[in-house]
């Protein structure tokens, strides 16, 4: 390969940003120690990093207490944590789960586990945005509610739920919030206190740290969800995560939390511009495109659009000069079309018209510009060979369905 | 004054040859599931690095699960194999079991199964055949590790696995301790599942993994994607897998020849601190016979003194070592491994783990002898409880 393919597929994981590696070196090669050693100084060492990335992840989610946070390997793991750790103990209040239908499989495959076990789990559905409408949720209550799981930002589409407007039902109603907060830390701001949220989960690699690190923050006030580990041995994270405490990761998620912190609303102002340069540029180069996702409410880095008369899969794959996804990277593999597009309405062609862009924090202006310009020349290759498609008139029923067409 | 760690058990420092292999992963965007060239080339570093490790331990590539380190391993096998859907139970499990696959197993007491823990012989080497004589036909699993990680004991894992055979229950083995410090052969050992932490032989901390047989049917633990066919999904931490089987290709080739060398300056030190302190002040723990001794790993009671103090005289001695388990560290609790054992109750509180890591060499083991020596006098002395009881004994 003669360079790289320019790399649009932040939602799927994120190249570390050099501060992070920068921050976890040291530990990869002089400090280290098991922070478990309470005997000698390389484990105090060790635990003193861990504590101070500690305090870096409660500080980003707005968490009053650092205590409140737990590591994990990550979102899945952190997911697990909250549902299958937490719900046990909300039991004796009721056993109703409410969620909504594009939570990413970690949430609802725990969630369905659960459903085998007695949980009664209500899965309510998104509007034409993929939004969650707390409306929805409301209605869903029962007076056996004790907890709503709801993302902070879509995978797919990057909408952004109404969380705080969520928390302060689930609040009122004394119900724990959880919120699979994946694609929305270090990109949006979020405060645990403020939104009302009781359990969050969090993964590093999906913002400029490390993959194997993530984290579950768990309010201590009420109502609060007590965890029970879901991986037991040796006592490490108050008896509620067993395993050696992989320390250089640890400080990798603790510097892109920092970095997050201090830089992300500049970021997210850069990286929409972008965002919105590339939508404009292809969007003035071809026809017959869609926005998945809420015009407004939605992640700066985030582009989902249906390319009509074209499929996504075969779109993707033409385009060797582009990293993009036909779908979320975790059921890539799987021929289904996504979950999260038909939950908001869109029939199975439409769906499987989609392509996700996700722009980062290390895009240029340049590598926009080049997107723009081999997305239209591999749009228009393919349709020269569709019959469907009457040379950029939309003429069948398949082309109605665009409501963005050409400016 | 230099440090010197002689806790390679509790956690053993990435080899920088790990590190550089690790290098472009940990710099590179890509997530394995993705189709993209990112992803493809996530994915290849991912089947390469499983494709070495199943040679390695003699597995196949399609038996790796990768996980978050050994705990996490041990948790997935064990619940994965007694199937706590099905109702309670019964499962057999050695007592000298690492933290991880304990608590686990108390956890399956939580949900009513029957725990049988056999006893062992003050060698800390567990009895294959009263292990299988507990088993019910309601048994659904037995647990051994390969490697004692306080006396370095080695267990009799493959015997367990062909007597249990023959009843039809699968044996799981913690093998965090033993794989890159002695030949493991997951084939031979005939069990059912095998979990290994990468940071226990120069690998990063952060990833483990476990070995399941074919055949054998685990139930997920973490529920999410369909990476790694379900059985444990997450994002693949392509860095971190890379590393792991790094790791465990440089501790393989040079394998016979460090143990070999660990043999000699484990014995070395030993020597060195009954010839300074008189060798009724010294008791090792473990088996006598070399092939049950892991090479790099010596437990020592020193009969009255304290062994919290002689650790921290140890640390002002710039000597990092270990009362047992790490993550058992910080709790007042004696080690259970030496409870289990029978070891009288005065010695208990006075043993120290020391294990070797590669960088062990004869002038760095002569000077951490001395200092052992030297910190066993100092607390012996002042400590006026230490001084007593070594006058009473």
């Amino acid at each position: 390969m003669t360079s790289a393919p320019i790399y649009l597929d932040n939602h799927a994981t994120t190249r570390p940003d050099p501060r992070v590696l920068e921050a976890m070196w040291p530990y990869f090669t002089t400090i280290y120690g098991n922070a478990a050693s309470a005997s000698h100084r390389f484990g105090w060492e060790a635990s003193e990093a861990v504590e101070k990335a500690r305090e870096q992840v409660a500080a980003l989610l707005g968490a009053e207490d650092p205590r409140e946070i737990i590591f994990t390997s990550g979102a899945s793991e952190a997911n697990n944590l909250a549902l299958k750790g937490g719900l046990p103990s909300l039991r004796r209040k009721g056993n109703h789960v409410i969620t909504s239908a594009v939570e990413h499989k970690s949430v609802l495959g725990a969630l369905r586990r659960l459903g085998q076990e007695g949980w009664e789990v209500t899965v309510v559905p998104v509007d034409e945005f993929g939004q969650v409408r707390v409306e929805a949720v409301e209605a869903a209550m029962t007076e056996r509610t004790v907890l709503v799981s709801v993302m902070a930002a879509n995978n797919e589409v990057g909408t952004i739920n109404p969380l705080g407007a969520i928390g302060a039902l689930c609040r009122d109603r004394g119900v724990v919030l959880h919120s699979d907060a994946t694609q929305a830390v270090g990109k949006v701001p979020l405060s645990v206190v403020s939104d009302g949220v009781g359990l969050l989960a969090l993964t590093a690699h999906k913002f400029y740290g490390p993959k194997g690190i993530g984290a579950l923050y768990a309010r201590r006030g009420e109502p609060r969800a007590r965890l029970t580990a879901q991986i037991d041995g040796g006592g490490h994270e108050r008896g509620l995560r067993g395993g050696t405490l992989a320390v250089p990761l640890i400080v990798g998620l603790g510097a892109a939390c920092e970095i997050a912190r201090r830089e992300g609303l500049a970021e997210a102002a850069r990286v929409a511009c972008l965002r919105d340069r590339l939508h404009a540029g292809i969007a003035s180069r071809v026809d017959t495109i869609r926005l998945n996702g809420h015009p407004t409410e939605r992640l700066a880095g985030n582009l989902n659009l249906s390319f009509g008369y074209v499929d996504g899969e075969a779109l993707m794959m033409s385009m060797r000069e582009i990293a993009v996804s036909s779908g979320s990277a975790c059921t890539s593999a799987n021929p289904e079309p996504s979950h999260v597009l038909t939950a908001m309405g869109l029939d199975e062609d439409l769906a499987r018209a989609s392509l996700r862009f996700g722009v980062g924090r290390f895009n240029t202006e340049g590598e926009i510009d080049a997107a723009v310009e081999v997305v239209a020349t591999a749009v228009a290759r393919l349709r020269a060979h569709s019959a469907a498609y009457g040379g950029g008139v939309a003429t069948s029923v398949h082309g109605e369905r665009f409501d963005e067409a050409v400016q | 004054m230099r440090h010197i760690y002689l806790d390679h058990n509790a956690t053993s420092p990435l080899d920088p040859a790990v590190l550089d292999a690790m290098r472009p992963h940990l710099l590179a965007a890509g997530n394995a599931e993705s189709r993209h060239a990112f992803g493809r080339s996530a994915r290849r570093a991912v089947d390469a690095a499983r494709a070495s490790v199943a040679s390695i331990l003699n597995a196949d590539p399609s038996e790796v699960v990768f996980t978050s380190g050994g705990t996490e391993a041990d948790n997935l096998a064990i619940f994965g194999l007694a199937e706590v859907g099905d109702g309670p139970r019964h499962v057999v499990v050695s007592p000298l079991e690492h933290p991880a696959v304990d608590a686990a197993i108390d956890r399956l007491q939580l949900f009513r199964f029957a725990v049988d823990r056999p006893k062992v012989g003050l060698d800390g080497v567990a009895d294959p055949e009263s292990m299988v004589a507990a088993m019910t036909s309601k048994t659904c699993l037995a647990a051994l590790m390969l490697a004692n990680n306080e006396t370095g004991a080695i267990q009799p894992v493959a015997k367990l696995a062909s007597l249990a055979a023959a009843k039809g229950v699968p044996v799981h083995c913690d093998a965090a301790q033993a794989v890159g410090r002695i030949e493991v052969d997951f084939r031979a050992l005939g069990v059912a599942t095998l979990a290994a932490s990468a940071h226990k032989f120069q690998g990063p901390a952060g990833v483990g993994l476990l070995l399941v047989r074919r055949g054998v049917r685990l139930d997920p633990w973490i529920v999410g994607g369909g990476q790694q066919r379900g059985v444990r999904p997450g994002t693949m931490p392509v860095g971190l897998i890379v590393g792991l089987a790094r790791a465990l290709e440089i501790r393989h080739e040079r394998l016979i020849e460090q143990a070999q060398r660990w043999r000699s300056l484990r014995d070395r030190l030993e020597t060195l601190i009954r010839a300074r302190l008189g060798t009724d002040r010294v008791v090792r723990h473990g088996p006598t016979d070399e092939a049950l001794r892991l090479p790099q790993t010596l437990n020592l009671a020193f009969p009255g003194v304290d062994g919290d103090a002689l650790l921290m005289q140890l640390d002002v001695a710039e000597v990092a070592a270990s009362l047992g388990s790490a993550c058992a560290s910080g709790s007042t609790r004696p080690s259970p491994t030496l409870v289990a054992m029978g070891v009288p109750r005065m010695l208990l509180r006075s043993s120290v783990r020391f294990s070797l890591g590669p960088e062990a060499n004869q002038d760095l083991i002569d000077d951490a002898g001395r200092r052992i020596a030297d910190a066993v006098d100092h607390v012996s002395k002042f400590d006026p409880d230490s001084a007593a009881a070594l006058a009473s004994t």
